[in-house]
């Protein structure tokens, strides 16, 4: 349908990847909207933190990764042999399970990745709306040449967060941000990806169901299986719906199993 | 039930074997510590007995006396010293650094880097004085600097190549301790690969690659061998890159041993001027180390 088609930020053709020849994840497809949340559930090993980095071209930097299929992003496939990776995560920015803030100031935290950017217009604006935009602005705007790794864990991650929204890519690809955070900090990311996705895509790994529930519009849900005649697991998306979906009515029993917490 | 051990009673008995042996070998431990560093602090007193008494204005300013004659100083030495370990670093630590991120950042894994990790271990353990004859082979006896054979710029290569695989080695540790999701950071910014290195990577790695180089520069500071085959030595003030140069290590080596009163005193008071200045450096290096940490 030509409709959800202008629709499709991100779409995935028959993704696999492997690492070191050794499959990891197989057979994905999936369209993800613009302008949604979309969040990866399911358990460890199956796969979704790596399809994430499959998205903006992360798998490269890991050695041995290679990947099958087409990621189609902007009507371009992003595996292609032209396309400039460095580019592909300017447009395509990423949050780390870790917060990873640079060994800089809070200002410079941000203003780096604009500079190298090629960024022309005023700094100290940029980085002030970028703060605001994180919920970071009121807790940092006395401190900001201070070292970002003064801040507390939480603060740290919505750093990351400030600094990825500055360069102002399309899409925000976020990697269990949550998991290293303690209840608050993380009900305070969640707010601001409520906001958030009124001006990006935001695909989200999360392990905590709830969250998903709260935060994501359209939940994948992935899923280990043992390939037939090996030891080894190969993950694959079982399915992919609108959240209130996945969680009510799941169509896979798997999918039921899994998120009514009756697993393995 | 009863216990398949006997139990003892829970205070200090100092009369149990076990006891005993523990604290003879404490002792022994501690006796062999102790003789482990007293070459350390032997010669560090020596030399500041027999040389510290010899420091002043002259010595640190002055030419060494014709032999025979009284007085004169190590200036040309100390300045020889300085202008070689000089030239040794700017080539060492250039093509060391760039090394280092060469094997730490490009080339983690494949059958070229363990080659080079590899050669870089075993250059480490070639002796000081065939880097000497090498260089001496390689510069000094075919002439290639305008025709001249000895000269500072033959000493400063074969500090250099005394100095690479402290460098290249230190810069690739340093690099692999910098952790990766920092470098996922930056590349996820939309950072290319020569802007994590240069503006990421690298400053966080900083303090302990410039740790590395100044122990490096210590190390090759203090060569004697290297030096006697292709800076030699010179009585005078410097002449140029291009000429034979004095050095501290080789002034002690050629006054030490001989006949005159005067030349035995300069070769202390150069020892003790030499060991202060590796001292420093050591100590140069541990602040730079503490950076990192704070």
């Amino acid at each position: 349908m030509p409709a959800t088609a202008t629709n499709t930020c991100l779409a995935l053709e028959n993704v696999s990847i492997s690492y070191s020849g050794q499959l990891a994840v197989s057979g994905v497809f999936m369209e993800i909207p613009r302008g949604k949340v979309t969040a990866f559930i399911g358990p460890s090993g199956c796969g979704k933190s790596t399809v994430l980095r499959a998205l903006n071209r992360m798998n490269d930097l890991i050695e041995g990764c290679s990947l099958s299929g087409r990621v189609i992003f902007d009507g371009q496939d992003l595996y292609e042999r032209q396309v400039d990776p460095v580019e592909v995560r300017r447009r395509i920015g990423m949050v780390f399970q870790k917060p990873n803030p640079f060994p800089k100031s809070i200002y410079d935290n941000i203003a780096f990745g604009a500079r190298i950017n090629g960024f022309r217009g005023d700094m100290d604006e940029l980085v002030e709306r970028s703060l605001r935009k994180a919920a970071l602005w009121d807790e940092t705007k006395d401190k900001l040449k201070e070292s970002g790794y003064a801040l507390s864990g939480g603060q740290q991650q919505r750093l990351c967060i400030a600094r990825a929204i500055a360069i102002e890519p399309e899409v925000i690809l976020m990697d269990e941000p949550c998991s290293a955070l303690d209840p608050i900090s993380t009900l305070k990311i969640e707010e601001m990806m409520h906001e958030l996705k009124k001006s990006y895509t935001i695909v989200i790994v999360t392990h905590n169901m709830q969250q998903a529930v709260r935060v994501s519009d359209l939940t994948g849900f992935f899923n280990v299986s043992a390939q037939p005649g090996s030891d080894r697991k190969v993950g694959a998306l079982v399915e992919f719906a609108e959240t209130g979906m996945i969680f009510n009515s799941p169509k896979q029993q798997a999918t039921l199993d899994y998120v009514s917490g009756r697993f393995g | 039930m009863t216990p398949s051990y006997p139990r003892g009673s829970l205070t200090l008995q100092p009369s149990l074997a076990r006891n005993r042996w523990n604290q003879l070998l404490t002792v022994i431990a501690g006796l062999f510590t102790a003789l482990a560093v007293l070459p350390l602090i032997v010669v560090i007193a020596y030399v500041l007995i027999k040389g510290g008494s010899l420091l002043n204005l002259q010595l640190l300013s002055s030419l060494p006396p014709p032999p025979g004659l009284d007085g004169g100083g190590i200036g040309n030495a100390i300045v020889g010293t300085l202008i070689v370990t000089l030239i040794a670093a700017l080539i060492a630590v250039p093509v060391g650094v760039g090394a280092g991120v060469y094997l730490a950042e490009f080339a983690a894994a494949g059958w070229f880097a363990r080659f080079v990790r590899f050669g870089t271990n075993v250059l480490a353990g070639v002796p000081s004085i065939i880097c000497g004859v090498f260089v001496y082979g390689l510069i000094v006896s075919t002439r290639v600097f305008f025709g001249q054979s000895y000269s500072a710029m033959a000493g400063g290569i074969a500090l250099a190549v005394l100095m690479l695989p402290t460098v290249i080695k230190t810069t690739d540790e340093a690099l692999k301790l910098v952790p990766q999701e920092l470098r996922w950071g930056a590349m996820g910014i939309g950072a290319s690969h020569f802007i994590t290195i240069s503006r990421v990577t690298l400053p966080a790695a900083f303090s302990s690659i410039a740790t590395g180089v100044v122990l490096a520069i210590a190390r090759a500071a203090g060569e004697t061998a290297p030096l006697i085959f292709t800076a030699l030595f010179s009585p005078f003030w410097p002449e140029g890159l291009f000429n034979p140069i004095a050095s501290m290590s080789v002034l002690i080596y050629n006054f030490a041993i001989m006949p005159y009163e005067a030349q035995i005193a300069l070769a202390w008071a150069s020892s003790f001027v030499l060991v202060v200045m590796i001292l420093l450096a050591n100590l140069l290096a541990r602040w730079l180390g503490r950076l990192s940490s704070t």
